[in-house]
């Protein structure tokens, strides 16, 4: 007990944070082999992990790193194709499902970090809203350039056309593993839910210790000032960029997790709305509050499901709840207001609790 | 005769992303906020116009004044509910909101008008322009969007260099804390810049619409995103910029459409955009404001 009582802040932070997803697997998991859970909210388990997952490694450049990024479904969208594509060519070489889905996510983390290299290298250069608009432009060119990307497999190896399938001129037996705007298809559906709490869990180990870290200090030190980091010898293209590949390797095995759940999978789901999604996860959650992003992509990713009998209203009751949030969250007008709501409405109460404990003591 | 031909396409379509970059730069430069809802605001001004002219029989120059009127009174309800009570909020704050009005707009409209394609009826009735004996056709439609582009440009930098309002516009936008204390109305100076960036918009609603007549909820946003794209291009908070950003990234989607392909052309805009902030970080006539300690 004391030991608890002893442990710095952060270490009590991020063990509620890993007991709490613990937790949530465990009755999640329960309820499931008793069958207390529907078939739709069984659906909804791994995208709730992956989009979990999502919203930590943004949260380590939006919230840690303090850049706003508007282009993560790229990085996701790159692990998501690339993960599919090895998991495909592995399926006659690694038998077993667990292995093939572990490389194939590897493989995914490193294709996304790979892309994440190539945006952040010369991105860096930028700040603030111009970086915005880079990594959203980013996130436009990889959705562009995957729903023109036509990839197949047969004996000789592997056949990559810009043009459409036929142009693979694979030979009779051949497979096609990337067919253009059609994405994907025939994705052997190797994701579980004990894999996406995994994730989840490896995402937090990676991005908690990162932020605890020598190199996670020096990447919220740049955030705060920039220049005072730089005078005191803080290499700021280093660890933003740092912050930003490892944010990308993530959202890239997220991606990988997400794809394999579906049959089949489009480049057009991983736009600019998607990125937007995983943004409102980190802003409403808190930003850099990591528990807060978790919780906030798991009410958002359920509630717009179970809304879904409102039908049409149902968006637009999700915009006006987004603007009311950020209203009175931001608002110091309202903030008060509604303090002195509360609190007339406390004091009506104790009023009451007065009058009662009045009359109670005039009957006795 | 083919490069002609592409030249007048991007410049008339240039001119429309340049209509709608300047509300976005206009706003940006005073308020210093990405107003995602921009492009939805587009997408309104064309529905307006349609039914005033499809459900009313009204003209179609009516149905663009109607239009524009429509959403310049949008503009400015839109400031005074979501980002007037954030003006000291942090700035992702107000990209989300913007973000939710945008949501806001687009389902409204799902609601409205329903999900199924409108065919809107083209506001420019003349017949298609031909010179050198029919080797260059040119329409109408080109001719009138340049010049409502001209005229746009020319009645805004008249506006902004010499009147009143104009010059409070460049102050605000300049330094707010020392507007304010020299006597400008800074929350007003900002309601007039939705209301001209909104009105502005329903006019290059109008014009989009002409061009590629199917109108759907969704129809602004990827023209809001290019625009923004576009007034980036030019240096964001930069009237001229605005106007040389959009006309030439119409140029270049029409050219990459024409020689490189349709499916492409999406990638190369926003890769020729990438490359020209890598050497231009403040883009094309924006200025560099280096920071001080």
């Amino acid at each position: 007990m004391d030991a608890i009582r002893n442990m710095d802040k952060t270490t009590r932070s991020n063990l509620i944070t890993y007991g709490m997803v613990i937790v949530a697997f465990a009755v999640m998991q329960g309820l499931s082999s008793i069958g207390a859970i529907g078939s739709s909210t069984k659906g909804l388990l791994i995208p709730i992990c992956a989009y979990i997952s999502l919203g930590i490694s943004l949260n380590l450049v939006v919230g840690i790193s303090g850049e706003l990024s508007l282009g993560h479904a790229g990085f996701m969208s790159v692990g998501a194709f690339t993960g599919v594509v090895v998991s495909s060519l592995l399926s006659g070489v690694v038998a077993n499902g667990a292995l093939r889905f572990l490389l194939a996510s590897l493989a995914a983390g490193g294709a996304a970090a790979l892309a994440g290299v190539l945006v952040g290298v010369p991105v860096m250069r930028l700040q603030g809203d111009y970086l915005a608009i880079v990594t959203l432009a980013f996130g436009e060119i990889i959705k562009n350039l995957l729903n023109n990307l036509w990839l197949g497999w047969d004996s000789e190896g592997l056949h990559v056309s810009m043009r459409n399938a036929n142009d693979l001129s694979l030979e009779a037996g051949g497979k096609i593993l990337i067919n253009g705007p059609q994405g994907a298809t025939g994705i052997e559906r190797l994701s579980t839910f004990t894999f996406g709490f995994l994730l989840i869990i490896f995402t937090l180990i990676v991005v908690l210790n990162l932020v605890n870290s020598r190199s996670g200090r020096a990447i919220m030190a740049v955030r705060d000032n920039r220049i005072a980091a730089e005078s005191v010898g803080i290499s700021t293209t280093k660890y933003r960029l740092m912050a930003f590949v490892v944010s990308a390797a993530l959202a890239g095995m997220a991606g990988a997790l997400y794809a394999m759940n579906y049959s089949s999978i489009v480049p057009k789901k991983f736009d600019f709305n998607t990125s937007i999604n995983i943004l409102v996860f980190v802003v409403l959650g808190g930003m850099g509050n990591i528990r807060g992003g978790i919780i906030s992509a798991t009410l958002l990713t359920v509630l717009p499901e179970k809304l879904r009998f409102l039908g049409d209203l149902r968006m637009l009751i999700y915009a006006v709840v987004l603007i009311m949030v950020m209203l009175v969250s931001n608002n110091r007008a309202l903030q008060a207001t509604l303090q002195s709501v509360v609190e007339r409405v406390r004091r009506r109460r104790d009023d009451d609790d007065l009058v009662l404990d009045a009359e109670k003591g005039g009957d006795a | 005769m083919g490069l002609l031909t592409n030249v007048i396409n991007g410049v008339s379509l240039g001119s429309v992303y340049a209509i709608i970059a300047l509300g976005y730069t206009m706003v940006y430069g005073i308020a210093k906020m990405l107003n995602f809802a921009h492009g939805d605001i587009i997408m309104v001004g064309g529905y307006l116009c349609f039914c005033a002219v499809q459900y009313l029989g009204l003209p179609p120059l009516v149905g663009v004044v109607l239009a524009c009127a429509g959403c310049t009174c949008l503009g400015i309800v839109i400031e005074r509910l979501a980002y007037k009570p954030l003006r000291e909020a942090p700035s992702l704050a107000v990209l989300i909101t913007a973000i939710g009005v945008s949501y806001f707009l687009q389902n409204s409209a799902l609601l409205i008008w329903k999900s199924d394609p409108k065919v809107f009826p083209s506001v420019v009735k003349l017949p298609t322009l031909s010179f050198f004996g029919g080797q260059l056709n040119v329409s109408p439609l080109s001719i009138v969007t340049v010049l409502t582009c001209i005229a746009v440009m020319v009645g805004l930098t008249l506006f902004t260099q010499r009147t009143k309002m104009g010059k409070a516009m460049r102050a605000c936008s300049e330094d707010k804390g020392a507007a304010q204390l020299m006597g400008i109305d800074v929350n007003a100076t900002i309601s007039m810049v939705f209301a001209i960036g909104s009105g502005l918009a329903a006019i290059a609603g109008v014009l989009l619409c002409s061009a590629y007549p199917t109108l759907m909820p969704t129809t602004g946003s990827l023209p809001g995103i290019k625009a923004f794209t576009a007034a980036v291009f030019g240096g964001i908070g930069s009237i001229p910029g605005a106007m040389l950003g959009g006309i030439l990234l119409g140029i270049i989607e029409i050219f990459a459409k024409a020689y490189i392909g349709t499916e492409l052309a999406d990638a190369i805009v926003f890769g020729v955009l990438i490359v020209v902030l890598l050497v231009r970080p403040a883009g094309l006539l924006g200025t560099f404001v280096p920071e001080k300690v």
